[in-house]
């Protein structure tokens, strides 16, 4: 299928703010009289406040006042509070001070006097089960989403049986089964029992969550950096406690995400609380240590797997278990996440799944780019490879054999796909990457550099429904299409935004963006995170131009005669099927939109009720401007969005150093229709290089005994560089259209990373003879011990400690 | 250009006169109030600890601006605070992430740990003194957009400028010689061939 604008490319209309220093972020705004905030952050994992003393603060010329937790609703232990009397984790925030500037609200915090009670704390998960070790919080140890926190232990006798090695099997929390584990380990020829660690790691997003406040005859006017702009709107507005139209939230653009800033954080409540108080603008910049401190990271895992594999390398049996280090909040369903892409993307015709989400006192955990299903990637593509060693087959053919395809299911309910095409997506990465010449190359020296090759495969959800599109036709015949997604740098605003000009058969040029400012009138989106804007908003963005298409269909019968059926759309005009010199201009459309009034410019007595409340408010915004469309997407959706990754690469290993060279890679997106192959070509090498950190260098690091994180700079947590990039990074799509996308996309921002990480990986153990490390990062140490016979400085089960 | 004695300066409200001229000559604008604002917190710090504020004169993209500043004062923040110039980025304080990459003299320096007292009298270069004066884009922006190099923007103002400084160097690289150049600017979101490729196509290449 061909179309005017889906699959082609285009220039983002927000490109050249980007190169010229044009395009503002939340630290590039300024308001008369502003002050900035600094924070004061507890020194101690766990600690109580016992008493605060800002009197010598408060003396200070040019200090204009603090915020303390008094001053806000109490959160009780497990939630993720603005500022906190009792800390749960070193960095969180107990006060904030602001000043007319920095460097004086820098000094008056050395002015203020906190008094902490320490109390038990904990940094490794394995330490909180064990029968009378700590518990992160004063309550419990074990708290997920809708899940009350309580304590939960192990006993003595689970480790005793686990050996040290070995993770121990102690009651799960969570757990779900399909099929008949043991009939499918008795069918298996080889099985599999591997313990393994992925270690926590941060964003590092390169512009830090700074935000700026002020408020305007009782207006909260924010400035913030997030993912996310409709999404972020209404847990923005109950956080600060104002009526949603009593909310002004500027996100135009956002330095990084990754799932770290997907919509409203704590941190970003601050300045709203601190400029109410004091009556002035405030600026709350973060520092990169910050970053670190009170940012977000991605789960650590302690895992274990027992897989069965039959003779031809179909997986018969899974039995997993995962123990996540959680931080000291909800956290994030990475652990849940471990269970359905391994049902996913290997289809065990049996599987067991257990987890435990256990609360540590280390930075608070959250979603980060594929969390959960990008370590599944990496932990579980090398066990894959030792299955193939074993069985004596390709590491092709045992991921082909398993893939998913379109009859392939999701978690335990075994759901079916809108559509799938694994096999196809590991048949084009061969052909490309040329997988069976490479695969001979495997073990080639050069000195004391010898090659690996890989291949990783990655899922993740790629799309939702249910949320509303807006588009407007104006009396110049322009069309606004009205997108509340958010500009997280992946181009999918603008992508999807296409699909509303596609149905109404615009040229791109007439068309304009409303995006990233609450007063644009943007309608109820899902956030940009999850890999699903590609499916979410293309649907979104359909109805709502459908709607349109239908009121011009309609208003050229009212105007020119016959039915709405007897029109049809060409050139932005809407012109009859019998005579073509019989047509309406669809500025013309519009302008008599506005003349007619009612539905067909917004302004209904009553709002369709299906509609949500900032969609209305929306509405009634633009409401007599033009020709609204508006609606809610309730397309057919019976089955679960997947995006697909497959990836192909070649290392060189120098057994010396232990350091490796990722020669080259190549990713392969299964996404559905292509939108915008540039853009996706984006994601798919930025993906791959963000996971080519997490293979080799990325890592949060505690000292266990002091509870404090060792990570304050890039350099302690090195995300990849120009030099860690091979010249031969390309990328490649199966480009098949999905069946419940009206152009066929589905979301892939996630994958990418897992694809790429699990394919060095993959390929460092090749290089290795089939060593599996059953850990994320590789680093070279780890690599020169094994080489020279050393035993590895951490112990097998150790998350977060080296 | 703007020039103006420091007598003047002196008085509170002609200083307001003086930055908004300074502002109106500017590229990209700032308030004034804040830039205000600021002058009267330098002087309350300025107080506290016995440190002077002192004006200098600076040569930021072609123009001669005066600005007040503290010995502790680094460039990022002079540019970004003290002048308007957001286009320059600070994404860790500690010249480590290249995102407030400018040119000092025509090499690439982190304005976020230069202090501003060691540029005076040379010449700065922000991202807001790329694109040339007579409008439209600097080759190097261009071939930015062209090759989508940018994603979340944040890291690109560094990049644009660290690429056009390598090429004044040398109009001719291999790619793996603006590898190397640009490997002081680091991007999270991994767009780093889509960058070499607008290196390389504004060389012409």
């Amino acid at each position: 299928m061909s179309y005017k604008l889906i699959g082609k490319n285009f220039t983002p209309s927000d490109l050249e703010a980007k190169v010229t220093g044009r395009a503002k972020y939340s630290e590039d705004f300024r308001a008369e009289g502003m002050l900035f905030a600094k924070l004061y952050l507890s020194p101690m994992p766990h600690a109580k406040v016992v008493k605060i003393d800002v009197s010598e603060a408060l003396k200070m010329k040019g200090v204009a006042g603090v915020l303390t937790a008094d001053d806000l609703k109490e959160v009780p232990p497990g939630g993720n509070p603005i500022l906190t009397n009792e800390p749960h984790f070193v960095g969180a925030p107990i006060l904030a001070v602001a000043a007319v500037d920095e460097t004086t609200a820098a000094a008056a915090l050395d002015k203020i006097k906190v008094k902490l009670k320490p109390l038990p704390f904990v940094t490794d998960p394995m330490d909180s089960l064990y029968p009378g070790g700590s518990n992160a919080t004063r309550i419990g140890n074990v708290v997920g989403a809708k899940k009350k926190l309580k304590e939960h232990k192990w006993s003595a006798k689970d480790f005793a049986k686990a050996g040290e090695n070995k993770l121990p099997l102690g009651k799960a929390v969570d757990e779900w089964t399909y099929g008949d584990i043991d009939k499918g380990f008795k069918d298996a020829q080889v099985v599999l029992d591997e313990t393994f660690v992925t270690a926590s790691g941060s964003h590092q997003c390169m512009e830090p969550r700074s935000s700026m406040a002020y408020w305007q005859n009782g207006k909260c006017y924010v400035h913030g950096s997030v993912q996310s702009s409709s999404f972020t709107f209404p847990f923005l507005a109950k956080a600060i406690g104002v009526k949603p139209e009593n909310l002004v939230f500027v996100s135009e653009y956002c330095g990084g995400g990754f799932g770290s800033k997907a919509y409203y954080y704590p941190s970003m409540a601050i300045p709203p609380y601190l400029s109410k108080k004091l009556g002035r603008p405030v600026m709350l910049r973060i520092t990169r240590a910050e970053e670190y401190y009170l940012g977000a990271a991605r789960a650590g895992f302690q895992g274990r797997i027992k897989i069965g594999f039959k003779a031809d390398g179909r997986i018969s049996a899974v039995d997993a278990y995962i123990v996540q280090s959680n931080g000291p909040t909800t956290g994030f369903a990475d652990y849940k996440n471990f269970g359905n892409a391994v049902s996913v993307v290997y289809q065990p015709e049996n599987m067991r799944w257990r987890g435990i989400p256990v609360l540590t006192n280390t930075i608070p955990q959250g979603a980060m780019r594929g969390p959960g299903e990008n370590q599944t990637a990496a932990a579980m593509e090398p066990i894959i490879d030792k299955a193939a060693r074993k069985l004596g087959l390709d590491r092709l053919a045992i991921r082909r054999i398993n893939a998913p395809d379109k009859d392939g299911k999701f978690g335990q309910k075994r759901d079916p796909f809108t559509s799938a095409y694994q096999k196809d997506g590991l048949d084009i990465g061969a052909r490309k990457f040329n997988w069976n010449k490479k695969k001979k190359l495997s073990g080639n020296r050069n000195g004391s550099k010898v090659i690996g090759v890989g291949i990783g495969q990655a899922y993740h959800g790629a799309g939702s429904n249910g949320f509303d599109g807006l588009v407007r036709i104006l009396p110049n015949g322009k069309l606004h299409i009205h997108t509340g997604i958010g500009n997280l740098g992946t181009f999918s605003y603008a992508s999807t935004s296409r699909v509303a000009a596609e149905v109404l058969g615009y040229d791109w040029k007439n068309c304009v963006i409303e995006r990233g400012d609450s007063r644009k009138h943007l309608p109820w989106n899902l956030g940009q995170f999850g890999s699903n804007t590609s499916f979410t908003m293309s649907r979104t963005n359909f109805v709502a131009a459908q709607d349109a298409k239908q009121k011009l269909l309609e208003i050229a019968a009212m105007d020119l005669g016959g039915e709405p059926e007897n029109y049809h759309l060409v050139n932005e005009r809407v012109v009859s099927k019998s005579s073509s010199s019989k047509f309406m201009t669809f500025a013309q459309a519009a302008q008599r939109a506005i003349q007619i009034g009612g539905k067909y410019s917004g302004k209904w007595e009553e709002l369709p009720k299906e509609l949500n409340p900032m969609t209305k408010r929306a509405v009634n915004g633009v409401a007599g401007s033009g020709l609204i469309g508006v609606a809610k997407d309730q397309l057919k959706k019976d089955g679960v969005a997947p995006a697909l990754c497959t990836g192909f690469a070649m290392v060189e290993l120098d057994q010396e150093t232990g350091k490796y060279e990722i020669l080259e890679y190549l990713g392969v997106a299964d996404c559905g229709t292509v939108m915008f192959p540039d853009g996706l070509g984006a994601q798919m090498h930025g993906g791959a290089v963000m996971g080519f950190g997490m293979a080799s260098s990325e890592r949060h690091v505690y000292d266990p005994k002091l509870g404090i994180p060792a990570n304050r700079g890039l350099y302690q947590q090195k995300p990849p560089t120009y030099l860690d990039v091979p010249s031969k990074l390309e990328w490649a799509a199966v480009n098949k259209p999905d069946p419940q996308s009206p152009f066929g996309s589905r979301g892939v921002g996630e994958p990418p990373l897992g694809a790429a990480a699990s394919a060095v990986a993959s390929a460092i153990s090749d290089a290795m003879g089939g060593h599996l490390f059953n850990r994320i990062p590789v680093t070279p140490d780890m690599i020169v011990n094994v080489l020279s016979g050393q035993q590895q400085s951490h112990k097998a089960l150790q998350v977060n400690t080296q | 250009m703007v020039d103006i004695s420091q007598d003047n300066i002196l008085e509170g409200t002609t200083r307001r006169n003086f930055i908004k001229s300074v502002i109106a000559s500017a590229s990209v604008v700032s308030s004034s109030a804040y830039l205000f604002r600021s002058h009267g917190a330098s002087k309350v710090w300025a107080a506290s600890s016995g440190t002077v504020e002192r004006l200098i004169s600076l040569k930021v993209n072609g123009q001669t601006r005066r600005v007040e500043v503290l010995p502790q004062d680094t460039l990022a923040n002079v540019l970004r605070y003290k002048l308007g110039l957001t286009g320059t980025k600070i994404g860790c304080d500690r010249a480590e992430c290249g995102n407030c990459t400018v040119m000092i003299d025509g090499v690439t320096n982190y304005s976020c740990s230069t202090l501003v007292h060691s540029v005076r009298g040379r010449e700065v270069t922000t991202i807001e003194g790329i694109a040339p004066k007579s409008g439209g884009l600097h080759p190097v922006q261009q071939a930015f957009i062209d090759e989508l190099g940018p994603q979340c923007g944040f890291c690109t103002p560094g990049q644009v400028v660290a690429a056009v400084s390598f090429l004044q160097r040398n109009p001719k690289p291999t790619r793996e010689e603006a590898r190397s150049a640009m490997s002081g600017n680091l991007c999270r979101c991994g767009a780093y061939n889509n960058y070499l490729n607008g290196v390389m196509k504004a060389a012409g290449g």
